[in-house]
């Protein structure tokens, strides 16, 4: 379990926490989600304690951990541009905090050839950094953060430096991996679907504020705030209040509680159907599947009849 | 037509500049045979002279080293208070005549001076000895090993060490495994641009030294004092091998350079 209780954080003037409390469950996998320069890298550097809090608390597995160098934490940190020891094979690298902690060689030789395999390195092992791609050296700096036991994982940004193909196959490794090892996972991102697709639980952070916790479900169900609806997923605005839009019902002739939209465009995005409406002068979208709109056989131009289904949430905006 | 006259200014620019009068110097060296080439540059005063030129460049560059790795670490890790103050000072010996330093040195360090006579109670002589010399040869190549290796350490950046520091490195051990080798090839140039300076060093050794034959004479010194003296055939072999040495630092620093940018 992972706890940071009331932690604050200034850079000079800029305000990277305030008053931050967050439990993270011992073998969850927790994303730490928000736009950039939100304060979620901020917090998991002080949670691996390369960053001090201005004040505040971090318990790590029941101990206090506030004033404990990052050396004696037993953490594994993951940063975003792989921080590969650039002199060293792939097989140096792993075994670095093993060498460190003077581990007997033949032990060292077993363990590094398992985390290989774990991350599909083996054959890699005598190469050196600047001979791999950018995911083969993100699973390596994995592969060097699991080889001391951490009881903590820590990835900051770990897919933000890769392109889209390779960032997707890695984030279904990960989750993977993490079924695996069951190791306290903390990573950060700014890409919802990334934290959708992976977490188990959700952080989500901004202006160094938690926003709101939960599951990636309960968060896009049951958000708390605008800010949170709309990070987490598509919205549009109807009748002043937040929808999502493939909770917008839209029919061909009026029905109660609908109002009238006129349709400005439509646009196919393969499975999906993207209406552009104006509803008493306001810009609203609707998504709809292939199957409604071949079924309500709109035109651009026409008129519809739009409201909120039943089932949707909506949030009156609050000014 | 312009590109070809340019390149023959530059040319003969050069010729009049460097090639002719080492040229001279090799040919002045050798007129008379290698004989008296050998002889000249094994007589004792000559040995002597290579002898205390190579110990004080050697104090020097160990020094400049340690010096020169700590301040870049400290210039590009650190924020503190005086830190534009201390990237000044690092410059400060460029500028500097080697001459005023010499003198400077005599104010601080000298017999009559508060600091120079307290130690010289102590029997610790700086000035007119090695210790002097040193100090001397320490301040003109100050900044080359910062510089050298300061922008290398930055363009690295600190995550590296961090790394590090959380797989448990203490942060001496990541400094000796991680940024060590980091820095290596930056450093080894640093090193050998030190050490070229160091041993060609003439106006503040010629005033810290005072000159004493046999004692505290390095080969620039060497070189000047045989001339003065109408022994041309010391003055011109000294003089050819300090070029020898620097044509082979040249070269050195050349095998370090490409393996720098190839990073």
């Amino acid at each position: 379990m992972i706890r940071t209780s009331h932690v604050s954080k200034t850079f000079g003037t800029f305000v990277a926490l305030e008053d931050v409390s967050v439990d993270i469950p011992s073998g969850s996998l927790t994303a730490l989600l928000g736009p950039s320069g939100g304060g979620k890298s901020t917090l998991l550097r002080i949670i691996a304690g390369l960053e001090q809090p201005d004040s505040g608390c971090v318990e790590i597995g029941g101990t206090d951990s506030t004033h404990v160098p990052p050396q004696r934490r037993n953490v594994g940190f993951v940063f975003q541009h792989y921080a590969a020891f650039k002199h060293m094979t792939v097989f140096n690298n792993v075994a670095f905090g093993l060498k460190i902690r003077k581990t007997p060689k033949d032990q060292i030789h077993r363990r590094v050839d398992e985390l290989l395999h774990l991350v599909h390195l083996e054959q890699f092992a005598h190469r050196y950094p600047a001979q791999l791609s950018g995911g083969q050296r993100q699973r390596m700096a994995l592969a060097r953060a699991l080889a001391v036991e951490p009881d903590v994982l820590l990835l900051d940004e770990p897919f933000g430096a890769l392109d889209a193909q390779v960032r997707k196959e890695l984030r279904a490794w990960l989750r993977r991996l993490h079924d695996e090892v069951h190791v306290t996972t903390v990573f950060v991102t700014h890409d919802q679907e990334e934290a959708m697709e992976v977490a188990d639980s959700i952080v989500v952070m901004s202006e160094g504020k938690v926003q709101q916790i939960g599951s990636p479900d309960d968060l896009y169900e049951r958000p708390e705030s605008d800010f949170v609806m709309s990070f987490l997923g598509p919205v549009t605005r109807l009748d002043g209040g937040l929808v999502r839009p493939h909770d917008l019902n839209v029919f061909a002739h009026p029905a109660q509680d609908t109002m009238p939209a006129k349709v400005q465009r439509i646009v196919a995005l393969g499975f999906e159907v993207r209406l552009d409406l104006l509803v008493d002068g306001e810009p609203v979208w609707a998504q709809l599947t292939r199957e409604e709109a071949r079924r309500l056989g709109v035109r651009a131009g026409d008129t519809v009849h739009v409201r909120a289904a039943d089932h949707a949430q909506v949030r009156s905006l609050t000014a | 037509m312009a590109k070809y006259a340019l390149r023959a200014t530059a040319l003969i620019y050069l010729l009049f500049l460097l090639v002719l009068p080492i040229g001279l110097i090799c040919w002045k060296t050798f007129s008379g045979g290698v004989g008296p080439v050998v002889e000249s540059l094994s007589s004792p005063s000559a040995l002597h002279a290579f002898k205390v030129t190579v110990v004080v460049a050697l104090f020097a560059v160990v020094a400049n080293t340690i010096f020169g790795v700590g301040a870049a670490v400290l210039l590009v890790r650190h924020e503190f208070r005086g830190k534009r103050l201390l990237n000044a000072l690092i410059d400060l010996p460029i500028a500097v005549s080697p001459v005023v330093v010499g003198l400077a040195l005599i104010l601080v360090y000298g017999r009559f001076a508060p600091l120079g006579g307290w130690l010289a109670d102590r029997g610790i002589d700086i000035i007119f000895s090695l210790p002097g010399m040193v100090l001397a040869t320490v301040f003109v190549s100050l900044p080359l090993v910062v510089r050298a290796v300061a922008p290398v350490l930055q363009e690295i950046g600190i995550e590296q060490e961090q790394a590090a520091w959380t797989l448990g490195a203490r942060p001496w051990q990541a400094f000796l495994r991680i940024t060590l080798p980091g820095i290596r090839w930056a450093l080894g140039y640093g090193m050998v641009l030190a050490l070229a300076r160091s041993l060609g060093e003439y106006g503040a050794i010629a005033v810290v030294s005072g000159r004493l034959v046999d004692q505290t004479q390095t080969v620039t010194l060497l070189v000047e004092e045989r001339f003065q003296n109408f022994d041309q055939q010391t003055a011109y072999a000294a003089a050819f091998a300090m070029a020898v040495i620097a044509v082979l630092t040249l070269l050195l620093i050349s095998l370090l350079r490409p393996k720098e940018d190839a990073k």
